[in-house]
């Protein structure tokens, strides 16, 4: 990109300021650390970047324009010029009544898209009523146990009009066949129907740990969601590989690209296998990665991750479509940086992570709210949350021009460097097998713990300065947050109304659907459709979760 | 005639008790007590209130330290406290509770015989100091 | 000290588990503990798993226990990390895949670490079983890595040991040869549903065919001339090796089939009684050794330091066989004594 005269001399004027200017500041008043690093990497950080750091850059095939391969400066061509990221505030609590008018009020308040948050139970494929949910139900999210809790979460709401997110991963096919019943209901035809459901189990036995079922038949059920989706349901994503879990788990930025990408290609490969074309598909998949503090970090990682995932899709699968070599990415603001101190300082938090996110060109974005330290957010919080988007959006100007960063020296040398460390890692996850057996064996789980072991040893040392945490403290009430609770009651409320649902439905039916789920899980038939029919048939997420553990039998990871 | 050097150690049992399945910080812990000398004996996820009073009664242990993110903890940690009184342990087992517990309910688990709760943003020397200095005697 | 072991007898769990802290702490009392036990030991099948780290150890011992319970059997588990960083802590992570029976009482599982001594990991282990023998377990379990001289030792506190074999490569096969197969009485070949698991069988099937020793742990250094001529003429065990998917729970009736068969030989061929004697002996001396050598360390102790007696023989003020005699010179007359009373 740079002529190599030019650079000769770029290389020695900054020899000669190093020299003559630098070195007598530095030697009389030195600098403020002995060494610079990025925030979870330890990646060195130089003083000064120059054209000499990005020497080998090739414009046209490193970086190109926006809408074209490798995709480094963006995946449309106007990006945020034609439309704003869609701003999707996670939401979900306490009941499916609840949770409705929560998600009125976003859609009055000029929020675009819904995201649903399920309870633990719902994640696990547990009913309210199950032993193991005691305290648990609609903490965290909403509880759905049968079809009825998803008509009532969607009463009202044009499924036509809106894009809903379900984070669910283990059970996902089971709430996807749900949104579908309740879409069929409103008369929607399927093939309008928009959304996402996370539906990324290999990230579960790394990070989350909301598993069901062991790896090999939890792959099987993602590669009938996909095969399903591709068939009917043309405008959902019917994968979100989340980053953003194994990134709060403790990984580096370069981790959380090398490990969800790892994960995406699992996929890839697996529905290869399955049968379908990789431009069935590969289109519609989508990502999901956390942002953290250190902006110019995280804006070089969403970039190298674009540009990462085109390279490696062509590479190992090349597609016809360039569309199937693009990665589309949720962002969500990072949940671990929020402080129970000082909670204002978290609003400031999110707004950086915020820029930082769209710095790097997302296609949505949560923004937590300062409280989600201590427990579900506020509704003024959430309020906050979502008006931080608004005002980068329309304030900031950072949404004018695509790409804003793109031919710093600094944030280029840096999307070039964790581009290679992510390409470095997924060379060591192939030499174990690639990422199943990577994980099986806990090699990823462990690379991940020792991260987050030193961040925290880096924290009470006093080399990583928290603000209000470890530095500049100051006396407070603990927890002086307005807290929102879930009351006990709605445990019982829940359960009651599940018992209604049980009563009123033909046992009969449901057994026949169960079986038919079963009869599907042995063979080799697209499960979806069967999953459907029982949902229909009022058969409940634990019964159906239960009928797939007796085909599949249930994951036991180990430490 | 017993010449042998007594060398006990601290044992811990650091445990997750219900669906919630964040166990970065069990794992630091797990970490952090094990550097400083103790004994650890990690529960898993996912664990029944029932399974962890096993597990402690089982291995003997000093401490029982329950990680709980999800805000389950006034249904869970009760249970955990009966079944440990009813196998005789509760006495003698240094019992913490670790995550994002409300300030009311922080005062009902001491209650009920929580020695600490450590909220977020703890450090592991503080934990590691208070369990040195409250371990019980046996 | 009485009342511990009354209750312990008594069939409570937490005095069991008292018992087995009071052994791993070496605590004041445990001595008169462990003896007082001894005479209630003898009835528990003590069966060793060993093998190396991710051969799927916890998952086979878990689906065993979870076996023997079904047959109405109680179980003891004593699961062993044996790696010992520097700051002699340790986390013991065994428990999390000993799933199948959680919540129920009659399994009782206990981790133990070597707490920066393996020798002293041995005879914790061995007293350790005696507490759950003592309390009624009809099978109790030692589970550790595979992996020196001294894990071998804490493995040999077993009837029957069985041996755990992932499949592999055969550069892996080849590492049992160095002291884990002549110890083995049974092999699992675990994981069978991956590949090489054939080819790990065929090649265990040709090193046993290959071993001139006689294989099976009690096979060496029987205690006295008789046994030795008895055993000429009985049977010899071979090892069989079983194929197990131990997460799936397949094949473990018949390695469990395969353990029983051993415990019927040992009986058949007086075996057990001969290594019953054997493993007494051992352990005997091994007290002795130590108690002594601690003796010993104490008196050196009192006599200023090894290193004060060392910078006296330095200083030719005396010589290293004055010392040590001076050191034994009381022991030894103590003895003189005894016998001469005797």
């Amino acid at each position: 990109m740079f002529d190599p005269d030019d650079l000769e001399r770029i290389r020695e004027g900054k020899r000669e300021w190093e020299a003559e200017t630098v070195a007598p500041t530095v030697e009389r008043f030195g600098e403020r650390r002995d060494a610079f690093e990025t925030d979870t990497g330890g990646r060195a950080v130089d003083r000064l970047y120059t054209p000499a750091d990005v020497a080998d850059l090739d414009y046209e095939s490193d970086l190109g324009y926006p809408g074209q391969e490798p995709y480094t400066r963006g995946v449309y061509s106007t990006m945020y010029r034609g439309r704003l990221w869609t701003m999707r505030q996670y939401a979900g609590m306490g009941t499916a009544s609840e949770t409705n008018e929560r998600f009125n009020y976003l859609l009055e308040e000029g929020q675009t898209g819904l995201s649903m948050a399920f309870d633990l139970p719902t994640q696990m494929g547990y009913d309210s009523d199950a032993g193991m949910a005691a305290g648990e139900v609609g903490k965290a999210g909403v509880a759905i146990d049968s079809l009825r809790d998803m008509e009532t979460v969607f009463d009202g709401i044009p499924l036509g009009e809106v894009s809903t997110s379900m984070t669910i991963n283990a059970p996902a096919a089971v709430l996807l066949a749900m949104y579908v019943a309740v879409g069929d209901q409103q008369g929607v035809p399927r093939e309008q129907l928009r959304g996402t459901i996370q539906n990324d189990v290999l990230k579960e036995y790394i990070a989350r740990n909301t598993y069901i079922y062991p790896p090999e038949p939890s792959m099987r059920i993602i590669t009938d969601v996909f095969a399903f989706c591709a068939e009917e349901l043309p405008k959902f994503n019917p994968i979100s590989i989340s980053g953003y879990h194994v990134r709060e788990a403790g990984s580096t930025a370069a981790q959380e690209v090398a490990f969800t990408l790892g994960n995406g290609l699992a996929y890839v490969e697996a529905a290869l296998e399955a049968g379908l074309d990789v431009d069935e598909f590969a289109p519609q998949l989508s990502f999901f990665f956390a942002s953290y503090n250190n902006i110019l970090e995280e804006v070089a990682k969403f970039r190298a991750a674009r540009r990462l995932w085109a390279t490696l899709v062509e590479e190992r699968f090349d597609p016809d479509e360039s569309a199937s070599k693009q990665l589309k990415f949720h962002t969500q603001t990072a949940g671990s940086t929020l402080t129970a101190q000082q909670i204002e300082n978290n609003v400031v938090r999110v707004a950086y992570q915020a820029l930082a996110a769209v710095l790097g060109g997302t296609q949505s974005l949560h923004t937590n709210g300062k409280d989600e330290a201590l427990s579900l957010p506020t509704e003024q919080s959430v309020r906050t949350a979502l008006r931080t988007q608004q005002i980068l959006a329309h304030e900031s100007g950072v949404a004018d021009t695509i790409d804003p960063l793109g031919g710093s020296y600094y944030v280029e040398s840096l999307t070039d460097d964790i581009e290679a460390e992510a390409r470095e890692i997924l060379d060591a996850v192939d030499d174990r097998g690639g990422m199943r057996p990577a994980i099986e064996s806990g090699w990823v789980q462990r690379r991940i713990q020792d991260v987050a072991y030193e961040r925290q040893q880096e924290i009470e040392d006093g080399d990583r300065v928290i603000v209000g945490v470890n530095e500049y403290r100051v006396e407070e009430d603990a927890q002086d947050a307005d807290v929102e609770e879930v009351a006990e009651e709605d445990e019982r409320a829940q359960t009651e109304r599940l018992d209604e649902v049980r009563a009123e439905r033909d046992d009969a039916a449901v057994e026949a659907a169960l079986e038919d789920v079963r009869a599907a899980a042995e063979g080799d038939a697209n499960l979806v459709p069967p999953l459907i029919d029982a949902v229909n048939a009022y058969a409940t997420t634990g019964e159906i979760c239960d009928a797939l553990r007796d085909v599949f039998g249930e994951h036991q990871p180990g430490l | 005639m017993s010449a042998d050097t007594q060398q006990r150690t601290i044992r811990c049992l650091v445990a997750k008790v219900g669906l919630d399945g964040h166990d970065r910080g069990a794992h630091v812990i797990s970490r952090a007590l094990r550097d400083a000398g103790f004994e650890v004996i990690y529960s898993g996820l996912h664990r029944s209130p029932e399974e962890i009073v096993q597990a402690a009664v089982q291995e003997d242990v000093d401490v029982l330290g329950i990680s709980i993110l999800s805000g389950a903890h006034n249904t869970l940690v009760p249970k955990v406290v009966d079944g440990l009184r009813e196998y005789g342990a509760f006495k003698d087992t240094l019992l913490l509770v670790g995550g994002i517990i409300p300030e009311e309910d922080e005062a009902d688990l001491r209650e009920m015989g929580v020695a600490e709760v450590f909220g977020p943003g703890t450090s592991t020397d503080e934990m590691v100091g208070f369990i040195r200095e409250n371990v019980p005697e046996r | 000290m009485t009342a511990l072991v009354d209750r312990l007898l008594a069939g409570e769990h937490r005095a069991l588990a008292r018992v087995i802290s009071k052994i791993e702490d070496r605590a004041e009392g445990y001595r008169d503990i462990v003896a007082a036990l001894h005479e209630h030991t003898g009835d528990a099948d003590v069966i060793g798993i060993t093998g190396s780290p991710g051969a799927g150890k916890s998952t086979l011992v878990d689906k065993m226990a979870a076996a023997y319970r079904e047959r109405g059997l109680s179980v003891g588990v004593i699961a062993i990390d044996p790696s010992s960083p520097y700051s002699g802590g340790a986390v013991l992570g065994d428990r999390i895949r000993m799933g199948s029976t959680v919540g129920d009482m009659d399994v009782f599982v206990r981790s133990m670490s070597a707490r920066g001594s393996l020798g002293g990991l041995s005879t914790a282990t061995t007293d350790a079983v005696r507490a759950l023998d003592a309390f009624g377990k009809d099978k109790v379990i030692i589970e550790t890595v595979g992996a020196g001289q001294n894990e071998v030792d804490i493995v040999r506190t077993a009837d029957t040991v069985a041996v755990l074999v992932p499949p592999a490569s055969g550069d892996d096969v080849q590492m049992l040869k160095a002291g884990i197969l002549e110890i083995a009485d049974v092999f699992a070949v675990n994981k069978a549903d991956l590949d090489g698991a054939d080819r790990t069988v065929q090649q265990l099937r040709e090193m046993l065919r290959e071993a001139t020793v006689p294989t099976g742990h009690h096979g060496v250094d029987v205690l006295d001339g008789d046994s030795e001529n008895d055993r000429e003429e009985a049977e010899n065990w071979e090892p069989p090796i079983v194929e197990t998917v131990a997460n799936r729970g397949e094949g473990v009736a018949e390695f469990l089939d395969a353990l029983a068969d051993h415990a019927a030989y040992l009986d058949r061929s007086g075996e057990r009684e001969a290594v019953e004697r054997q493993r007494y002996a051992e352990e005997i001396r091994t007290l002795l050794r130590t108690d002594l050598q601690d003796a010993l360390d104490a008196e050196i102790q009192r006599r200023g330091g090894i290193d004060e007696l060392a910078r006296r023989v330095a200083a030719r003020e005396t010589d290293p066989y004055t010392v040590a005699d001076e050191l034994l010179a009381p022991i030894e007359s103590c003895l003189d004594e005894e016998s001469a009373t005797r």
